[in-house]
């Protein structure tokens, strides 16, 4: 038996470790990991919930969270290679052109 | 100390490792293959807690799926020679800030929740087949709209991927 509070306070480190990351990182594609680390901490809290209360909800909800990161990720991938295209670099702090 | 806690000491070790084996990295490369041991012992995670379609999901799609078009992508653009370099005083603020934000998030989980609750060890019923169509039934009937929001949503962002990334010479011929 492994107490619940036990699997929050993993998903609580791991989702900060994403922030984490969203923060000190320049490189965009490691930002966008970083998320997907975030997304995953948060799956893991709703399946360690739905396993004590014995239901099924919080599996349905993290396998829809896994499908609309799938579609995140085909469109955020799409939107780097194209500001790659025409910046030549994913790093976040050259990609300035709307600051006033 | 059972057994299932070991497992998941061991497992908690290897997913925080792995996290910030990620984060430091230099090489974009190596901080995909790390997220990608993250995802499977999250998949492992999943197996502990009597979840095994999820972890089977997690595996196909994260690990899977959605890291191959990642490590594609890095490879395509050539980032991983892209200096991403990590100035020690950059680490200070964001480091402080999440510190607090683990603590209170940990804080406020643990206290306002009333969780009390143990998960107990994946029992041999939550593998049956019988279990999957307990999820299944749940999934096409309480749940259906939202199933087929999200196919609208996967072919939405299909549609937009193949639009974004496609040539600007079609755009005028």
């Amino acid at each position: 038996m492994v107490p619940i509070n036990y699997y929050i306070v993993l998903s609580a480190i791991l989702f900060t470790i994403g922030a984490l990351g969203v923060l000190i990182r320049r490189n965009a594609l490691i930002i966008f990991m970083s998320v997907e680390l975030m997304l995953n901490a948060a799956n893991l809290a709703m399946v360690a919930f739905s396993s004590v209360i014995k239901s099924f909800s919080g599996q349905i909800f993290v396998f829809f969270v896994i499908a609309v990161a799938a579609a995140e990720v085909a469109v955020g991938l799409a939107l780097i290679v194209e500001i790659f295209k025409s910046k030549r670099s994913i790093d976040v702090d050259q990609i300035s052109s709307l600051k006033g | 100390m059972n057994l299932n806690l070991i497992f998941f000491l061991i497992l908690s070790v290897i997913a925080i490792t792995t996290a910030i084996g990620m984060l430091l990295s230099r090489n974009a490369i190596y901080s995909a293959l790390f997220l990608v041991l993250n995802f499977v012992t999250v998949a492992v995670f999943y197996l502990l807690l009597g979840a095994p379609f999820i972890a089977m999901a997690q595996i196909t799609v994260y690990a899977g799926a959605i890291m191959v078009l990642f490590l594609f992508v890095i490879m395509l653009l050539g980032a991983e020679s892209i200096s991403a370099e990590l100035k020690r005083r950059d680490l200070i603020l964001p480091g402080i800030l999440a510190l607090l934000l683990a603590g209170e998030a940990t804080f406020i989980l643990l206290s306002r929740a009333g969780l009390t609750g143990e998960v107990a060890a994946p029992s041999a019923a939550a593998n049956e087949p019988a279990a999957l169509v307990e999820l299944g039934k749940v999934l096409f009937r309480d749940y259906l709209l939202p199933f087929e929001v999200t196919s609208i949503l996967l072919l939405v962002a299909m549609v937009g991927a193949i639009v974004l990334t496609r040539r600007e010479k079609r755009v005028h011929g």
